[in-house]
């Protein structure tokens, strides 16, 4: 049907494509010309990108283009700028000492938001986004610490891990009586009733109170103490107050005496930055249980 | 048209015998027109680019036209440099959007990012606005105040003065190329750049200080963001109102699309009194009609409406997409009107409800006030109402508080239970305040702000700082009083100088 003369429409004196359907044809309206212009525009400006940028796939390259811009280049720029921005205060706070760090509230500051990324990586795993805690992974939110919750106690448990394989790690742990043979299974139940008294927990009328408190006098007093308020030294814990790293029922309290108890805190210091060490003390000392340093 | 009836009755003849099958191609294509058939005096749907050439006209809507594009540009370009007292530590430009310290400022209001909820309450109330000006009086908009309509007068403005108005420009356009021709060429783009660049340097000073900035870009001390802007402004300004002026509104501007949908009969639009121009024809021929008795127009076809046309429409074919409503092809028809000696305002802003009235011998009528612009009108007044109220009564002191997703609460050695939060104190005045902090819902309750200095005398009071925000971290321990696993809490912290509080409300959590 298409001649070759162009078929122009009556009604809008608008050439046609020559296709036509039904009686309906089909306008060969051109396009507004600026429009056309900017379209060539963005296809000069295409191939300046092919000139300048990273654009061909080659079969084990690709073109490089004249700015020798690469994505990684661009993210290292961003880093090292950084870097730089951060380095006045980043050379302050490896300078400082833990105490020095939490005294100023600029330092302080910059410590904790250095370190909420740190601790969401190194340390969330076992204790929580928020220092939380699980059961057998200490609450750092608490006032209640195994071994010291000063800055430098935090510092340091951090640094060299807890029964970790470390030369400065602290050790101490619960013996198995029970696996070991050392208590019989009704002196392990008089034990965990007695223990649960000290912290005035509720015991059955059949607890034998007496014989928990032999049991406890004779094995376990020597690392919790007569009072059963727990030692630092050896991370033993407070056996009277709220908080308890397992559980307060009895039956895990008896499986504790009975297989013992030594939870491990990795040594962080062959992982992380002095920096970053000091920095996380501070942050964890924030979370609302840290000791103070003063009136030891 | 008949040509699909006739392909099918052809086809059923050609199935039936009656016909060829290259007669019936030969039929077909004899319906297809071949062009030259008669013309319908219907623009074309789509064309590619007629050059406009405006010509210049004197009157009412062209001094509106002036005077509304001397003002606004006259704000626009100005306004930075209007100075405004805010004290020692604040900005002192009247307008100012501070991007670095994220405020914006205008006289006496300044607007946190917390309060961009402004901007869309503006944004209504442009849009009303928009609305009630269309239903009163059509595109406004369109024809005085838009900046493409303002800066694009200005260019032709310009124009004129350069290469002349529409017939001399029109012949030295069709003219051989002359040093003259070039020069006056070459002389417009450079007076049109500086336009645009004074536009685009315009702009940049509204987001920095203007007398500091202007001294900066001229020492090429500014910052490079600054030059980009006042680039691309550069650049588009001079497209928009240079190069692409109609073509802006034909092609690329939403509004004409959606008015045409929103305007109605009562609205008044600048019309083709089509009752009374009708039938057309020239003076002396409508002047022997008249005396004859016979209907003859006021229209002499002298087509001044279309020459003074900044988008080239012949208003005289009824409102269109093209037609901005600038009211200047009144001027032009009043002109004429005048020297033919016939009333003036042929083409007048008028309803189509009017041309239907005086069609059939009613009077004219204007209704403004009916269901349409009521409504728009109440809502322009509802909302600008309660931002002006939110406005004068929002408070200059402010709380906000998260409470902490892990741990819910925790436990102490002693069995009490504590909540940790994340408190924000909003200090909108220009003096360091000082707060301090009460809970409320939870008696007995006590209050720790861990990594926060305080006073050693006592005076648990917060510093915040002029015009600025302070993060906290707020530990509320309860001792014992807290019933059920959740209590609802109010944290109210209160200005020690001046007695203000504000409150913000969350809860204390436990097993």
């Amino acid at each position: 049907m298409a001649s070759e003369r162009p078929h122009v429409d009556a009604k809008t004196h608008v050439a046609t494509t020559g296709h036509e359907w039904d009686g309906i044809e089909e306008l060969n309206t051109p396009l507004p010309r600026w429009w056309l212009w900017l379209f060539y525009a963005t296809i000069v400006w295409s191939v300046g990108y092919w000139i300048v940028y990273p654009t061909w796939p080659m079969i084990s390259s690709y073109t490089a283009g004249l700015f020798g811009w690469s994505s990684r280049a661009a993210v290292n720029e961003q880093l090292e700028r950084l870097v730089a921005q951060r380095a006045p205060m980043m050379n302050k706070l490896a300078q400082a000492s833990v105490a020095e760090i939490a005294a100023d509230p600029q330092l302080a500051d910059f410590a904790r938001a250095l370190s909420k990324p740190a601790f969401a990586e190194n340390c969330a795993p076992c204790h929580g986004a928020g220092g939380g805690g699980a059961k057998g992974y200490p609450n750092l939110n608490d006032d209640d610490w195994l071994w010291g919750g000063k800055l430098d106690d935090i510092a340091l448990t951090i640094r060299h891990g807890i029964r970790a394989a470390d030369d400065k790690t602290r050790q101490g742990s619960m013996p198995a009586f029970g696996r070991d043979g050392i208590l019989k299974p009704q002196e392990i139940s008089a034990a965990a009733d007695y223990v649960r008294s000290l912290s005035k927990l509720p015991t059955p009328g059949s607890a034998d109170l007496a014989l928990g408190k032999k049991v406890f006098a004779d094995n376990c007093a020597v690392c919790h103490g007569e009072a059963g308020k727990g030692n630092r030294e050896l991370g033993a814990p407070d056996l009277t107050d709220a908080i308890w790293l397992y559980s307060p029922d009895k039956a895990v309290i008896a499986e504790g005496i009975a297989n013992g108890r030594g939870g491990l805190m990795p040594a962080w210091a062959s992982r992380l930055d002095d920096t970053t060490i000091k920095a996380l003390a501070v942050y964890v000392h924030s979370f609302g249980g840290g000791e103070k340093d003063t009136g030891k | 048209m008949p040509a699909c009836c006739n392909i099918a009755t052809d086809l059923h003849d050609m199935m039936e015998g009656r016909m060829t099958l290259p007669e019936l191609v030969t039929e077909a294509s004899n319906i297809v027109p071949s062009g030259g058939g008669p013309v319908d005096d219907e623009p074309p749907l789509y064309a590619p680019r007629r050059n406009i050439y405006p010509q210049a006209v004197q009157g009412t809507f062209r001094r509106i036209k002036w005077i509304v594009l001397v003002v606004t540009l006259g704000i626009y370009y100005l306004l930075p440099f209007v100075r405004w007292d805010r004290g020692p530590d604040g900005p002192s430009q009247a307008v100012l959007v501070d991007m670095a310290n994220e405020r914006f400022y205008f006289f006496f209001i300044e607007i946190w990012p917390q309060e961009v909820y402004y901007i869309t309450g503006l944004l209504v109330l442009a849009a009303m606005t928009l609305f009630l000006m269309n239903a009163v009086a059509g595109r406004v908009w369109c024809g005085y105040l838009c900046p493409q309509t303002v800066w694009t007068d200005l260019f032709y403005a310009i124009e004129r003065r350069i290469e002349g108005d529409r017939r001399e420009h029109m012949q030295r356009d069709a003219a051989p190329w002359t040093a003259d021709k070039v020069a006056r060429k070459a002389l417009k783009h450079v007076l049109w750049l500086m336009v645009a660049w004074w536009t685009g340097g315009a702009w940049v000073l509204y987001f920095a200080d203007a007398p500091t900035l202007v001294k900066d870009l001229a020492t090429f001390q500014a910052p490079p963001i600054a030059y980009a802007f006042i680039g691309i402004l550069t650049v588009t300004t001079y497209a928009f109102a240079g190069h692409m002026r109609e073509q802006v509104c034909l092609y690329m501007c939403p509004w004409p699309r959606i008015q045409a949908a929103l305007t109605d009969e009562y609205a008044f639009n600048v019309t083709y009194r089509l009752d009374r121009g009708e039938p057309r024809g020239s003076v002396k021929k409508n002047e022997a009609l008249r005396k004859q008795g016979l209907p003859a127009g006021d229209c002499i076809d002298c087509l001044q409406c279309v020459h003074v046309c900044p988008t080239g429409v012949d208003i005289r074919q009824g409102a269109s997409l093209g037609c901005i409503q600038c009211g200047l092809c009144i001027d032009a028809c009043d002109t004429v009107m005048e020297k033919v000696g016939r009333p003036t305002r042929l083409i007048a802003y008028d309803t189509d409800d009017n041309v239907r009235r005086r069609k059939v011998g009613q009077p004219p009528v204007a209704r403004i006030l009916r269901a349409r612009t009521l409504m728009y009108a109440a809502i322009i007044a509802l909302v600008g109402g309660f931002m002006l109220y939110t406005l004068a009564t929002r408070e200059t002191l402010g709380v906000s508080i998260i409470h902490d997703r892990n741990p819910i609460f925790v436990r102490l050695a002693d069995g009490d239970i504590r909540n940790g939060y994340t408190v924000r104190l909003l200090n909108k005045e220009r003096v360091t305040r000082y707060l301090t902090f009460a809970v409320e819902g939870l008696p007995g309750a006590t209050i720790d702000l861990p990594g926060v200095p305080l006073p050693p005398d006592g005076d648990r009071a917060i510093e915040v700082g002029p015009d600025q925000t302070r993060e906290l971290r707020l530990l509320i321990t309860d001792h014992g009083q807290r019933i059920g696993a959740t209590t609802d809490i109010a944290i109210v912290v209160t200005d020690r100088a001046s007695g203000h509080t504000a409150r913000a409300s969350d809860h204390f959590r436990g097993p």
